[in-house]
């Protein structure tokens, strides 16, 4: 008599085993679009992007079993994609981003400046953001260092909490308020920046 | 003395986080209903991210959806 006839109770754990794993991948599928636009910004070209999509499902359907079910599903396929980011980022040897200390400004600096430019007193908030368009958005968040960056798009673009940010980038909640708020005032000096004079 | 100003742009971006304190909240609050100055840049940071999220959102390829669904665990 063979050992490796399987018992009901097998045949009954794999057929549960293959049933969580379609739920699984389904509901990772289903975020597939908030993952790209996260990633897409969080890297230079579309093309990086759609790797780094690819790479980060490619793993997350391999790791399943690690996912515990109930917990952040998306938090947990952006912290994949996280990490492959960082080791892209090493084998690529990129040069190191410096910290643009001096490329601050406070939070009020983009709205004076574009306020200036719109004739009339105490124009509406509207009109002073019709100065701004949508490429010039898109550059300046481009130029925006990689760590601050990072914070943004997971918060502002991925809608993200502190805490999850937290998690998914392996920092301290503190250092990623920190973050935040010097990542948008570089963004917005940024911004300023481009706004011909 | 304390410039309410200031203070009132250093607690722009927790107060629009959700971050603040009940007693700090009341106190931005307060300054924002007296100086129209600030409520104004206010108002703009709210609509800044809100225009920030659109602009740079792009939608996934289609042929990108296809290749991940490729991915799926074989039946």
């Amino acid at each position: 008599m063979s050992d490796s006839a399987p018992t009901a109770g097998d045949t009954r754990r794999l057929a549960k085993e293959a049933r969580d794993r379609v739920r699984f991948e389904e509901e990772a599928l289903q975020l597939s679009e908030q993952v790209y636009r996260v990633a897409r910004r969080m890297v230079s070209s579309r093309e990086e992007a759609e790797d780094l999509v690819q790479q980060t499902y490619e793993r997350a359907f391999r790791s399943w079993r690690q996912y515990t079910p109930g917990t952040n599903l998306r938090a947990w396929l952006l912290r994949i994609l996280t990490n492959l980011n960082i080791d892209r980022g090493r084998r690529q040897q990129r040069s190191p981003q410096t910290t643009p200390l001096d490329n601050e400004a406070g939070d009020y600096f983009l709205y004076n400046k574009l306020e200036s430019q719109v004739t009339g007193e105490n124009p509406d908030e509207e009109r002073v953001l019709e100065r701004l368009s949508q490429d010039s958005i898109v550059d300046a968040l481009a130029e925006v260092p990689h760590d601050f960056r990072d914070a943004i798009v997971l918060v502002d673009i991925g809608e993200f909490s502190y805490a999850d940010t937290a998690q998914i980038l392996d920092i301290p909640i503190g250092t990623v308020m920190s973050r935040l708020h010097r990542g948008r005032r570089i963004l917005k000096k940024n911004l300023a920046d481009g706004v011909p004079t | 003395m304390i410039d309410w100003c200031d203070k009132c742009e250093e607690m722009m971006q927790p107060f629009l986080d959700g971050a603040l304190s009940d007693h700090e909240v009341a106190e931005a609050e307060g300054h924002l209903e007296k100086c129209s100055w600030c409520a104004r840049r206010y108002r703009f940071e709210e609509r800044l991210r809100h225009y920030v999220r659109v602009a740079v959102s792009e939608p996934m390829p289609a042929d990108l959806k296809a290749k991940l669904a490729a991915l799926r665990t074989p039946l």
